[in-house]
């Protein structure tokens, strides 16, 4: 009888604390657990009692690497919960600061954190090594990211302090805004290249059917806003989305792990689930770049998810750069919502996949209930669902080239174990 | 501020007791206004501060370490002249964090002239905002430590 334990106690290159556990007896895996033992903070038990003016700045807090899906999220769903509409101008403003967002989160992704592995590398500082430019590249490109978050954050990339219900509490002059043009236009050109990098690299050969679930809008490559769309034909707006999904706890973890109803069924967010649902709204721009790579209209493959992801760089380079050629100052920063007792939701495309937020408000604009739904979370059973292919494909590697393997795949998401709750730890067992 | 002036970069967590000694050392600093040196707080992830060190000649960076020696332990480390100890753990979740952006500035010719670390050694990084005594305790002689790296410039 043989027994295999394989174990990673600490995942490099994934943000956050986290472990993995693999059993595999006599060739065949019994059990498959992506663990999360970083603690849970709360959240949304101390937004309880919160002002709905402090709850944004309050859950930009759950990521330094995406404040603005959290921001967002909460803004636009106070919003709706007070009967908010936004002019265009501001709307552009937000479209823009959450492009920056994607930018510097998906750079930092494809560069420093998954391209290594398809390198056959260790980290981001072995590539410098050997590819200087392209990580002084991918620098530049994180930075134009920054750079967009702090013309329309308020002068911080990272918790960035100027958005609030109602739209800003500045808004920045055309001139600020004009002059993000050069670096974006080079920003494209560098996507570019991004993409015929990654296009090249070599791909374990593994599909899987998943339930794509993202947000689509009838103008636009969904980041913002839109309704819940899966690659099944659910269509749904935001208030009937816990109809639809719901969490769970699971021993093995302190992330909840989502999941569709009815039964509980995995599903997958993120890049994969963008490009799915909403490849008709890509710019031709980006749609040609991804034909030149091979890609069709739908991608299965996890860990194609580094095209996709770069696919999705030179997609908002674009859209950034549309709104800074074409933006103009609002007439006033922000609409002052009128308070009354009511339930809002917001719901945003995180880089790493699908945001949903629900607060209950008094009369007094306080918070009864919150309710938020990190991407992260959401993917939980669709990782442990590509383990357990990726190890089976894999049977015959040694413990090593395994455990590797497995890290890769868990890269896939890009997962952001902080905001789902931070290391990973993979323990292979083979009996 | 220009790119002569001395730069301080405070990381850690304000809510992660002793992970928060950074910030604090940097606000303490911070309270001095001293001439030609600026101070900024930062979450530690390191593409970030690669861009806020990238020019600059002289930097100190403060954060809370876990090298198993004494609580209030401080340490100080010349980048030029070393790595950071490899069995430092600092306190971060972040997957590029302080340490590969020392070693991927230093591959890429972008380290400061003078890039110094200041380490406060901690032991309770829970949830929360005391700090263990011989933190609180050692504040202090990390805020004169720093002064000190930075006198050249202030």
């Amino acid at each position: 009888m043989s027994n295999r334990v394989i174990k990673v106690d600490a995942l490099a290159r994934v943000e956050g604390e986290g472990s993995l556990y693999v059993r595999v007896k006599d060739n065949e895996i019994k059990e498959v657990r992506f663990g999360i033992f970083e603690p849970p903070r709360f959240f949304e038990a101390f937004l309880q009692g919160r002002h709905f003016m402090e709850v944004p700045d309050i859950t930009a807090r759950i990521c330094g690497i995406c404040p603005i899906a959290y921001q967002m999220g909460a803004i636009q769903a106070m919003e709706n919960a007070f009967g908010v509409e936004v002019p265009r101008p501001i709307r552009d403003l937000r479209r823009l600061i959450y492009c920056g967002e994607w930018i510097e989160s998906h750079a930092l992704h494809v560069y420093m954190l998954h391209a290594p592995d398809f390198l056959g590398l260790s980290d981001a500082i072995q590539l410098a090594k050997s590819n200087r430019d392209l990580v002084q590249k991918a620098l530049r490109l994180k930075k134009i990211g920054n750079d967009l978050l702090e013309a329309v954050g308020g002068g911080r990339a990272i918790h960035p302090v100027n958005m609030r219900v109602g739209g800003f509490f500045r808004t920045p002059r055309k001139a600020e805004i004009r002059a993000l043009i050069p670096d974006l236009e080079w920003a494209i050109q560098a996507s570019h290249d991004t993409i015929r990098l990654v296009g090249g690299f070599n791909f374990p050969d593994i599909e899987q059917n998943y339930t794509f679930v993202a947000l689509r809008h009838e103008r636009e490559y969904a980041i913002h806003e839109g309704r819940v769309v899966s690659n099944r034909g659910l269509d749904i707006g935001l208030p009937e989305f816990l109809d639809h999904f719901d969490e769970e706890h699971v021993k093995h973890s302190n992330a909840l792990h989502g999941f569709q109803k009815p039964g509980k069924q995995p599903y997958h967010v993120g890049p994969l689930a963008r490009f799915a649902i909403n490849h008709d709204k890509l710019h031709p721009e980006t749609l040609s770049a991804a034909k030149e790579v091979g890609l069709g209209a739908v991608v299965r493959n996890p860990f194609q998810s580094i095209v996709v992801r770069s696919l999705e760089i030179l997609q908002v380079c674009l859209d950034a750069l549309a709104i800074a050629k074409n933006y103009e100052e609002p007439d006033s920063p922000h609409t002052e919502p009128v308070v009354k007792a009511s339930v809002g939701y917001g719901c945003t495309e995180a880089p790493r996949g699908l945001c949903f937020h629900r607060y209950e408000i008094d009369d007094q604009g306080l918070v009864k209930t919150a309710r938020i739904m990190p991407p992260t979370a959401q993917n939980q059973k669709i990782i442990e669902s590509d383990l357990w292919k990726v190890v089976a494909a894999h049977l015959s590697l040694p413990d090593e080239d395994l455990k590797w393997r497995c890290e890769q795949a868990i890269r896939n998401y890009d997962p952001c174990i902080s905001c789902a709750t931070h290391f990973l730890k993979l323990t292979v067992d083979r009996e | 501020m220009t790119a002569n002036d001395a730069l301080i970069i405070g990381i850690g967590n304000e809510f992660r007791r002793d992970d928060s000694a950074g910030l604090l050392v940097a606000a303490r600093i911070e309270a001095r206004n001293l001439p030609g040196v600026e101070v900024l707080t930062h979450h530690g992830e390191g593409t970030g501060l690669m861009s806020l060190w990238q020019g600059r000649s002289l930097v100190v960076v403060v954060d809370a370490v876990s090298s198993g020696q004494d609580c209030g332990t401080l340490h100080v480390v010349n980048t030029r002249c070393e790595p950071i100890p490899s069995g430092w753990t600092l306190f971060s979740s972040h997957a590029f964090g302080l340490a590969e952006a020392v070693e991927l500035a230093r591959d890429l010719g972008e380290l400061p002239q003078s890039l110094w670390i200041v380490g406060v050694e901690g032991k309770d990084f829970s949830h929360g905002q005391e700090l263990s005594p011989a933190v609180a305790h050692a504040l202090e002689n990390a805020v004169t430590k720093v002064i000190e790296l930075v006198r050249p410039m202030a």
